[in-house]
């Protein structure tokens, strides 16, 4: 029945939540935030799928709402392309002059990068 | 959205389909507006990880929790109201979309607390008593956290006014039509999805 | 149809005030000044932005005409560099927002897709009228920020000047901007939906005119690319009015993160101003040779395939910003990518013509100063995709050239060809076509000898937006400000004798170009309601009686 789904729905979204709240005080590093990302993309799967119906709408109104997710991670993807690349990044290593990397002990306390 | 045909549509069916594809297609220029912002949150956290870290550490994150869990609530009871209005249940619907209303109230207060709670803590760019922030990373971190849930709450206070005003009119003679309540829902659940994804940058980067 | 030949007042009869068609139209559907502002007639709005956008464009070529006069003499004696800075901002601002982004979509746009696809009026009319109001508040935001004396930013206001340096009404121009985007974004939805939801029986994505594809494709930029400007402008006020860093180098920030923001929407628009130029020029070729679109599919498929790309090349305008390597390899092989489909539509065009039986009237003048035009632009757009061009003539007068080539040689071109087609549709009155080809001749001519020097000048080293330069350069600058002079003749005399054919013209009939495509069929100009019955589409589209083996229909 409708109603169930949408509880079931709701059980789980709040079941995500707690799992996300969770990660953050576990011991997994930078892990964490691909984590968090993930339960945040199911959780928003779950209500777009669920509570706004897109499993009963048209193909076309499911595009609409896909292209926009898409082309985010295009903006994403084409914005990480920029700034994991810089000059300093520690991903490329150019005539061994980052061979050290930004990561060195006076750069390390405060996280800070060379803009 | 009301249950009547109007030009230049000449079939209701199409009009309703034209309505959900309009109000979906609204709904996919929100998401690139708050999408964009999102992936600014995210380009500024990689200029400096560590300050961004550390001022997340300093929001609440009871409130931030709380207010997720509220948001999330609401979502539920606006899409039992949706089902209600589909089957004629009209003043289910009303009471489902009016506490769904109060809800987002509740969001909006939780998070005005907060923001008083961080004007006197002096974490508010500009404003406050003083300025706390311990260094740049941590003031831009809550640049982007209040523009961010600024516009969100916003958006949070323009649905509000949409479900309370669905509410008030599903209880006369001539209420909004399914389609009509399931498009204000729509606009609702993508304030929720937004909130879902702002939630774990902001308060969770820690 | 044209007037050629020598004039004889004596034997012509007065043409009359008002044509029996013209009682009928929507023109006279009310007469009040109310009737017209609280519309919701696509056709009205139609020509409400077209009032709008014309006085604006008015505004803009005033800002371009003081920029070129000054740039007569190396010291730039007419404006002190401040007051050049205002001038190209206003002018840029102005003409990207306020004229080239809704010129063709909110004129031609609006007034032609619900004819061409057999239905009574866009989907959501109020939204429409919405849009046109939203519109013109951001019009004002503008004209104060102008009065209270302008901005420097650039119309791309880059950061940090713009949120931490600048002074001038910077604030006061991106909430103009801002309110303006809304215009965009409610214009897209209309589109899209009634694009989709109010097609006449028979009239299958198949049979559509390209017209209707290349603004369906416009309408997804506008609703997918135009938030990102807004939350970007919005950042950018925050950042002035509330001391945000995130764009300020000296607290941390990026500001590169504002470049890539802003062009993400930017690139896009560009797009947006000429996709639908290229959809009038695929009416007005097939219209003038009287035969079939050649490559139908192909055209409108290369129409998504540029909005879908449009959105993956934003990097370009920043090689040389301090981006990554990495991406600016990424961005200038994408931005070769996209010239693809813009080339095959020019081979259809081109193979459109082939065989044909054409007719040399204004309209198709203006489309081939078009394809010429655009060729040219789109050819310099390559080089500039070259990194190792680039980094030489960036921010010289070569990019200047090269978008002016695509904005003005292409877009505002196509605007004029589609003026000088449409007209007779929309006002019921023909215009004198001498006068047309004219016109299109002039600004021609008058648009190569103004931007050709430009592109010599960006390549010997001259940079863009300066008031001074080295008295090596004057020649070219003297050259170039001479044919402003002629272009804004071009652009001139259409405005006379349009407006003059508007009392004195012959009446127009339904179809005096012998055209395909279902405005055609009703009466010039429509009445309100376009059609009596909805039609029932059975023809393919381009249904001319010429075509070549190859054509696909």
């Amino acid at each position: 029945m409708g109603l169930r789904r949408l509880l079931l729905t709701w059980v789980a979204l709040l079941v995500l939540l707690s799992m996300t709240i969770a990660a953050s005080f576990l011991p997994i590093g930078n892990w964490r935030q691909l984590a968090n990302m993930a339960i945040a993309a199911a959780k928003a799967g779950l209500i777009v799928w669920i509570f706004m119906k897109m499993r009963q709408e048209t193909a076309l109104v499911r595009l609409a709402g896909v292209i926009a997710a898409v082309l985010l991670l295009v903006l994403g993807s084409l914005l990480a392309s920029d700034y994991l690349f810089r000059i300093d990044s520690p991903l490329i290593r150019i005539d061994g002059s980052n061979a050290r990397g930004p990561l060195t002990p006076d750069a390390a306390s405060s996280g800070e990068r060379s803009p | 959205m009301t249950t009547l045909r109007h030009e230049p549509f000449l079939d209701i069916a199409r009009q309703r389909e034209a309505d959900r594809l309009g109000m979906v297609v609204f709904l996919a220029s929100e998401a690139m507006l708050f999408g964009a912002l999102v992936m600014g949150l995210l380009a500024l956290r990689t200029f400096q990880p560590a300050p961004f870290a550390a001022a997340s550490e300093r929001l609440n994150l009871l409130a931030g929790s709380v207010n997720t869990a509220v948001l999330l609530t609401s979502s539920l009871l606006v899409a039992i109201g949706a089902e209600a209005r589909a089957l004629n249940r009209n003043r289910l619907a009303t009471w489902m979309l009016g506490i769904a209303a109060l809800l987002g109230i509740a969001f909006l207060i939780i998070k005005g607390r907060e923001y008083y709670q961080e004007y006197g803590e002096g974490l508010m760019p500009g404003a406050g008593p003083y300025q706390d922030f311990g260094s740049p990373g941590a003031r831009m971190f809550m640049d982007g956290y209040f523009v961010a849930t600024g516009l969100h709450a916003f958006h949070v206070l323009v649905g509000v006014a949409m479900l309370a005003g669905c509410a008030w009119r599903l209880r006369r003679s001539d209420p909004p039509s399914k389609v009509g309540i399931e498009n204000v829902g729509l606009y609702w659940h993508l304030v929720d999805v937004v909130w879902v994804f702002l939630f774990p940058i902001l308060y969770l980067s820690r | 149809m044209s007037r050629a030949g020598l004039h004889d007042a004596s034997r012509e009869e007065a043409a009359p005030l008002r044509t029996p068609a013209e009682a009928q139209s929507y023109l006279n559907d009310g007469n009040s000044l109310r009737s017209w502002l609280l519309t919701t007639d696509h056709k009205r709005i139609a020509i409400l932005y077209l009032t709008s956008i014309t006085g604006f464009f008015a505004i803009a070529a005033t800002a371009a005409a003081m920029m070129r006069l000054n740039l007569l003499t190396p010291q730039g004696a007419l404006l002190t560099a401040e007051g050049y800075n205002r001038a190209f901002t206003m002018h840029g601002v102005i003409m990207v927002w306020f004229f080239l982004i809704p010129s063709i979509p909110n004129v031609f746009g609006n007034f032609l897709i619900p004819l061409m696809i057999g239905a009574r009026d866009m989907a959501f009319p109020r939204l429409n009228l919405a849009s046109w109001y939203i519109f013109m508040a951001g019009g004002l935001f503008t004209l104060a920020a102008l009065i209270f004396g302008g901005v420097d930013t650039g119309w791309t206001f880059y950061t940090p000047l713009s949120s931490t340096y600048a002074n001038g009404n910077v604030v006061l121009a991106l909430t103009a901007v801002f309110i303006a985007g809304w215009s965009s974004i409610l214009t897209g939805i209309n589109f899209i939906v009634t694009i989709h939801k109010l097609r006449a029986p028979g009239m299958t994505w198949g049979r559509l005119p390209l017209f209707v594809w290349t603004h369906y494709a416009t309408a997804l930029i506008l609703v997918l690319a135009t938030p990102v400007l807004t939350v970007t402008l919005l950042l950018v006020a925050a950042e002035r009015l509330f001391g945000l860093g995130i764009f300020n180098p000296a607290l941390g920030g990026d500001p590169l993160l504002f470049q890539h923001l802003f062009w993400f929407y930017s690139h896009p628009a560009v797009y947006i101003m000429v996709l639908p130029a290229m959809g009038v020029v695929s009416e007005l070729v097939p219209a003038a040779a009287h035969k079939k679109l050649f490559g139908y599919w192909f055209v409108a498929y290369s129409s998504l395939a540029i909005a879908l790309v449009g959105f993956l090349v934003w990097g370009h305008h920043m090689f040389v910003s301090g981006q990554s390597m990495y991406a600016s390899t990424v961005f200038s092989f994408l931005s070769l990518v996209v010239a693809v489909p813009s080339a095959i539509k020019v081979y259809n065009w081109t193979a459109t013509l082939y065989k044909g039986s054409i007719a040399l009237n204004a309209a198709f003048l203006f489309a081939m100063g078009f394809i010429g035009l655009f060729v040219m632009g789109g050819l310099t757009g390559l080089m500039l995709a070259l990194l190792a061009i680039d980094v030489h003539v960036h921010d010289t007068y070569f990019v200047v050239a090269h978008f002016h080539y695509i904005m003005v040689g292409g877009a505002v071109t196509a605007y004029l060809g589609a003026m000088h087609f449409w007209w007779p549709k929309m006002f019921g009155r023909m215009y004198n076509e001498v006068w047309g080809r004219i016109s299109a001749v002039l600004v021609f001519i008058g648009f190569n000898v103004t931007f050709f020097p430009q592109f010599l000048l960006g390549y010997m080293g001259m940079p863009r937006r300066y008031h001074e330069y080295p008295p090596e350069f004057q020649t070219l600058h003297v050259l170039s400000t001479g044919g402003a002079g002629l272009l804004g003749l071009g652009y001139a005399l259409p405005l006379i004798y349009l407006l003059y054919s508007l009392r004195h013209g012959e009446p127009a009939s339904a179809n005096p170009w012998k055209a395909t495509g279902l405005e055609w069929t009703v009466p010039s100009p429509p009445p309100t309601h376009n059609f009596e019955d909805t039609p029932i589409v059975v023809r393919e589209p381009y249904d001319y009686p010429l075509s070549h083996d190859s054509s696909i229909a």
